[in-house]
């Protein structure tokens, strides 16, 4: 039995405490990029390419230069002398992989429509602007293609000379005899998923200020990250500024959701400004600079193809994919349709055979990168369509088609066929809960005599394991990552008995200030207040990967963990010695060291964190402080998962969906603060909704982003959303330490299948069976119309 | 987000207004300021200067004057929305009102700025059209009065002419018998309307006996649909001839309806009956109430 | 040309020569140096610049500064006094309303806007009271629930009302 409902908490583990973050947040008090005034501080703004491709003949910057308060403006000819180009830092093997040198600031050829052309400083932002618009290019277009499909045709326009056909690369995965497994097939199904365009949308757009200290050399960068430790390494390597000399702040950061993973051009081309002209230079990007060159996400075309047995059961799983990467490779990009989408490919089922083809893809648009989910959201759309295709084909329930393919419960490793071994997990647990917590046969019933009305509600049912707690930094080195994904945590005690914890990720909204204190002070006794989470700048913590792929509790949770474990063995060894105690003889509960038997004779940790910090009567041979440090390194991923119920309603006259009820049931492990776990479940969900409903980054043929401001690309919003019920179950990770897995990614990674199945149910009275996301009245309203027209 | 450069001018009463206006050619009218600072903002408008109205007294207030309701052009959207008195007397204008952008937005956005703009998926204009609204203007040659038939004209453009001032919109209050509604299909990232159908029905013993029905969002400017009209008046306002009336809409849809890249001309055109039909539903039920 | 504007922010008068084109946000933020208040988008869609002018709440972004000349504001520094929150921003830390804390400035005042021209709304009209202001991270339901138990708490319809 690996599943536990969870019980009332009597420990600050599991416990919903309040966020030590928010006070700071709800009074305006608390400081992010754009809040930072610098003295001398100049303001830049950026010149983009209004061209999806295009040479640059000829820049004139003479007028922009004259107008009032600009002090320079810079082109590609100034900045790629100096600068290396942007590296891509996930450089996958044996994928034919071809990078592209991405420069700073464009040299001769523009590449997708926002690619930073020249950059202008002046005394105010609104003098920088003004001169932006001063700018004379003259530009030689150039034909665009922005589908990652029609870019692979003989005759598409080319982007790179170095990447013929524009494939960035070509990688497979393999598992089992897929041949066989369709040779055997009795039924097959099949389906071309576009998983459109999205664009992240963290509320604060992206931005640097830069300092930069001509007499000694010395760089600080404030930045909008979410890994401020890999900014600092890539901006060393592309400035030549050393590590050492080399300071990157994340402030508070609001919001990443992946966009804030990479370092783009702005960040450096702000950075290039500080440095030749030895003042601070801020550059926060508007809108829709932010939409036109800060990373996307997704940009799939999937074509995938499923063999069962006429009894529902899963033979083999074949598919194509055209990922989209944009005009040039970020930080991420290559890893993500591959290892952190093909390798989840059989989800939480038993998958005889999988074979994965996918195709990275040049584009003339934004650069595409992780964004939330990052690649699983797309595995999952793929099996749990085709598996609902499934149920359509053999008349079986989607419920009982799910049942019949599930992998029975397991608490220490399963192999699966694309060669992962998932941690723990029970799905059917999860899928048990959600389903009776919903009225699964009532809604059923409901939904038939709905029908019989008129009323098309549908119910759409998804099982799903996600891999997340990036990860072991071996399988890092094989899989092309060009750095570690351990993390680190330092913890100190002082001699009041309070304690600093120090961490390499890069919380921004999580809220690990509270939950982090939340392990230290459940471990060691103290009180959660006395315990303060110290992130984000380069300067006072140690060396880390950052903020992404719901790592920072599954992997750094599990650093801080190890490190506040050796606190409490050295706190254990100095009891002993202070109580005149062998210590084998030293117990401890609830912050008191004792001698077995004797709970009187005790030390508090802050007892133990004074004599160690003063130092008067230590143990022979043991150093002074009581602070301990760790690089946890996991030996394996984590994998949540979960079972995600939607209900809604289509109205067939006008195409609208109207959400009525969302119930998930996920496993994330041990809850550490359920208040927390719920807020990301909630968020994760409705990003993922927004997918399958509103939102969708379109190109038009020629380059342009038709959906440049948020009056044309549609995020979700409170009026257009329902309530979202929450359970959980825990079955914990049998390698953590804590046994937690992660949950930031969960919600999206489900929801987006979620919705969509509960919408392509609703249309089944129609014989409708795939609309193209997201599900805008009008394609709704199509596909009724075309279903109508075919009957 | 940021501006061009531009020269302003606090205008304290009309007259002050109308001479601002007339010393600074090419002088853009500012009332609350929410249809012409987000063109300001994306440099989409660069005018040399703009007249600050926003602070005149006498173009404030909803106020009855006769058979009408008078409503000082620089009446918020919010103080629409909230209006007993029109709620009462022009349902449909409050109910549009009241989803006219957000709460901030119609905190500050006023009836007279958003006319004299006519964004065609604005929400006001159809039901102004519905409600035969009309129009009060003063010029340099005096004070004249527009009817809402002839107020919009085109895209973003209206009947005012250069220099006039809008001063008020007139609304005519609900006789015996008649009700007005206005429904919406929103644009999800804009807010805007994609299709926004407006109604004002008169009912008598069961009889449709006059009916006013505007469309919005899919036309270049607010405008009738007279086949509508007729196809309601004279006949039962039971949801079947209601049905049949809105689908006659098609008559009255030209070449001219325009889709965007969330809505196509198609779409709008063939679900405009839907809201019609529901719009009209809405204002024969509150005709009842009448 | 400049023009001279003068407005009291949280009670503090500030007078400034400046461009008319300088919007409100920008006025607060770069020139009063009050930085609470966020800039989020450029077309009056995220609401994350929202502040209170005259006790109702805008958008400064899509508000001059010339059109503030003479008004009062408040922004988010000015609501908790002495370092106690009001209830209404308590009812966010206490109901999880916040994640990134980005959008939180204008969603305080989207809140508080709600509560002040509606003191028992029901859910729906929560929802529809939110929707001038983005959040990306809450999935908007906590901050629903918080304008759900601020609502109940008689401590938010004195504050609001005492700050009219």
């Amino acid at each position: 039995m690996t599943t536990t409902t969870t019980s009332a908490p009597a420990r600050v583990f599991g416990s919903g405490i309040r966020r030590r973050e928010d006070p700071r947040l709800l009074t305006g008090t608390a400081r992010y990029t754009a809040d930072f005034t610098l003295p001398g501080m100049l303001h830049a703004a950026i010149l983009r390419s209004p061209h999806g491709h295009a040479r640059i003949v000829s820049i004139d910057t003479s007028a922009a230069k004259a107008a009032p308060g600009v002090v320079a403006v810079f082109t590609g000819a100034d900045v790629n002398s100096a600068l290396q180009p942007i590296p891509c830092a996930w450089l996958l093997p044996n994928a034919g992989l071809k990078t592209t040198p991405y420069y700073v600031l464009a040299k001769d050829v523009v590449r997708y429509v926002g690619d930073a052309v020249a950059i202008v400083v002046a005394e105010s932002p609104y003098q920088a602007h003004d001169a932006v618009d001063l700018i004379d290019v003259d530009y030689g277009a150039l034909p665009s293609v922005v589908d990652p499909r029609a870019a692979t045709e003989p005759g598409a326009p080319q982007l790179h000379p170095e990447a013929p056909g524009n494939q960035a690369f070509h990688w497979t995965v393999a598992g089992g005899d897929i041949d066989a497994a369709f040779s055997k097939a009795e039924v097959v199904v099949r389906e071309r998923i576009i998983q459109q365009r999205l664009i992240p949308t963290a509320i604060e757009p992206r931005g640097a200020v830069a300092q930069f200290s001509p007499a000694t050399g010395e760089l600080t960068v404030w930045n909008t990250t979410q890994n401020p430790h890999i900014v600092r390494f890539i901006m060393s390597l592309v400035t030549g500024v050393p590590e050492d000399r080399l300071r990157v702040i994340a402030p508070e950061v609001g919001g990443g959701f992946g966009s804030k993973i990479p370092q783009i051009q702005g960040d450096f081309a702000t950075v290039f400004c500080s440095m030749k002209l030895g003042r601070p230079v801020k550059w926060i990007e508007t809108r829709t600079e932010n939409y036109q060159s800060t990373t996307h996400g997704r940009d799939h075309v999937q074509d995938v193809e499923l063999a069962a047995t006429k009894d529902g059961k899963i033979l083999g799983l074949r598919c194509t994919v055209w990922a989209g990467m944009g005009a040039y490779l970020s930080t991420a990009a290559p890893g993500i349709p591959t290892i952190l989408h093909g390798l989840m490919l059989s989800g939480p089922y038993a998958v005889p055979a999988v074979k994965e083809d996918v195709y990275g893809v040049y584009t003339n648009t934004t650069p595409v990168e992780a964004y939330r989910g990052a690649g699983r959201p797309e595995a999952t759309f793929m099996l749990e369509r085709m598996i609902d295709l499934l149920a359509d084909a053999t008349r079986i329930d989607p419920v009982e088609v799910r049942r019949r393919n599930l992998l029975p419960a397991f608490n220490n490793g399963h192999n699966v066929v694309t060669g992962l071994t998932y941690d723990s997990g029970n799905y059917q647990g999860a899928l048990d809960k959600a389903l009776a917590h919903v009225g699964y046969d009532r809604l059923r019933e409901e939904q038939a005599a709905a029908r019989a009305t008129g009323r098309y509600l549908g119910i759409g049912v998804v099982t799903y394991v996600e891999i997340c707690g990036l990860g072991p930094s071996q399988v890092a080195g094989a899989i092309g990552f060009q750095g570690g994904l351990w993390e680190s945590a330092i913890v100190r005690f002082h001699p009041s008995g309070k304690a600093h914890v120090f961490i390499g990720t890069s919380p921004h909204g999580q809220g690990e200030e509270t939950t982090f204190a939340q392990i230290v002070a459940d471990e060691l006794g103290v009180a959660v207040n006395d315990v303060r989470v110290i992130h984000g700048d380069t300067e006072n913590t140690p060396m880390g990967w950052g903020t992404y792929g719901s790592r920072t509790t599954a992997v750094g949770g599990a650093a801080l963990a190890v490190a506040t474990r050796k606190i409490k063995d050295k706190a254990k060894l100095l009891a002993a010695h202070l109580l005149e105690a062998a210590v084998e003889d030293i117990d401890y509960a609830d912050g008191r060291f004792f001698v077995k038997g004797f709970p009187d004779k005790h030390k508090t940790i802050q007892d133990i964190a004074l004599m160690a910090n003063v130092a008067w009567n230590m143990p022979a041979g043991m150093e002074a402080g009581l602070e301990a440090s760790s690089f946890y390194d996991p030996p394996n991923f984590t994998f949540p998962f979960g079972a995600h119920v939607a209900v809604v309603e289509v109205d067939p006259e006008t195409g609208h969906v109207e959400l009525k009820r969302y119930v998930a049931c996920d496993d994330c492990g041990p809850q550490i603060n359920p208040v927390i776990v719920e807020g990301q479940v909630h968020g994760g969900i409705v990003q993922g909704i927004g997918q399958a409903l509103w939102e969708e980054a379109v190109y038009e043929s020629n380059g342009q982003l038709l959906t440049g401001t948020l009056a044309d690309y549609a995020i979700p919003r409170a009026d257009l959303l329902s309530e979202i019920e929450v359970l959980s179950t825990v079955t914990p990770s049998p390698h953590h330490p804590l046994g937690v897995k992660g949950i930031g990614e969960a919600g999206t990674i489900a929801s987006t299948s979620t919705v969509y199945n509960a919408v392509i149910d609703a249309l089944e009275p129609f014989g409708v069976q795939s609309v193209r996301m997201p599900l805008t009245p009008e394609r709704v309203w199509r596909a009724i119309a075309d279903a109508r027209k075919g009957a | 987000m940021y501006p061009v450069e531009f020269d302003y001018h606090r205008a304290r009463t009309v007259r002050d207004a109308q001479q601002l206006l007339q010393q600074n050619p090419g002088a853009k009218l500012l009332a609350g300021g929410h249809s012409l600072v987000p063109l300001l903002k994306l440099r989409l408008a660069a005018p040399s200067a703009v007249v600050d109205i926003g602070r005149i007294p006498e173009l404030r207030g909803i106020a009855q004057e006769g058979n009408a309701i008078r409503i000082g052009s620089l009446t918020t959207h919010a103080e629409l929305a909230a209006s007993t008195e029109l709620k009462k007397s022009a349902a449909a204008l409050a109910e549009a009102a009241a989803v006219v952008g957000d709460p901030a937005v119609r905190n500050r956005g006023t009836i007279g700025g958003n006319v004299a703009h006519a964004d065609p998926a604005s929400d006001l204009p159809a039901v102004l059209v519905a409600l035969a609204a009309t129009f009060v203007a003063l010029g340099p040659n005096g004070e004249r009065t527009i009817g809402a038939d002839d107020f919009f004209t085109g895209i973003m453009t209206t009947a005012l002419e250069d220099r006039e001032i809008l001063l008020a919109v007139r609304v005519p209050i609900a006789g015996a018998g008649q009700g007005s509604a206005y429904v919406k299909f929103s644009h999800p990232a804009s807010r805007y309307a994609v299709v926004g159908a407006a109604a004002r029905v008169t009912i008598g013993n069961g009889i449709c006996t006059g009916a006013r029905v505007a469309l919005g969002g899919l036309l270049p400017h607010a405008r009738r649909v007279p086949s509508v009209e007729q196809a309601l008046v004279g006949g039962s306002a039971d949801a079947a001839r209601i049905a049949k009336a809105a689908a006659a809409v098609a008559a009255d849809l030209g070449g001219d309806v325009t889709g965007d890249l969330y809505a196509s001309a198609e779409y709008r055109a063939a679900v405009a009956p839907v809201y019609i039909k529901r719009a009209v539903a809405a204002a024969v039920a509150r005709a009842g109430l009448a | 040309m400049k023009v001279s504007v003068t407005m009291s922010i949280n009670g503090r008068a500030e007078t400034r020569e400046v461009e008319p084109r300088l919007l409100l946000v920008h006025f607060l933020r770069d020139a009063a140096g009050l930085t609470g208040t966020k800039i989020g988008c450029d077309t009056s869609q995220c609401g994350a610049c929202t502040v209170l002018l005259d006790g109702v709440a805008v958008k400064s972004c899509t508000t001059l500064a010339a059109q503030a000349d003479g008004c009062s504001v408040t922004t988010i520094e000015g609501l908790a006094q002495d370092g106690q929150l009001t209830a209404l921003q308590e009812a966010f830390w206490a109901r999880h309303g916040l994640q990134c804390g980005f959008c939180t400035p204008g969603m305080v005042f989207a809140a508080r806007e709600i509560l002040r021209t509606n003191p028992s709304p029901s859910v729906a009209q929560i929802r529809h009271g939110l929707e001038g202001n983005l959040c990306r991270c809450t999935g908007y339901q906590n901050i629903v629930r918080t304008v759900e138990a601020a609502a109940a708490d008689p401590r938010v319809a004195q504050q609001i009302g005492g700050a009219r």
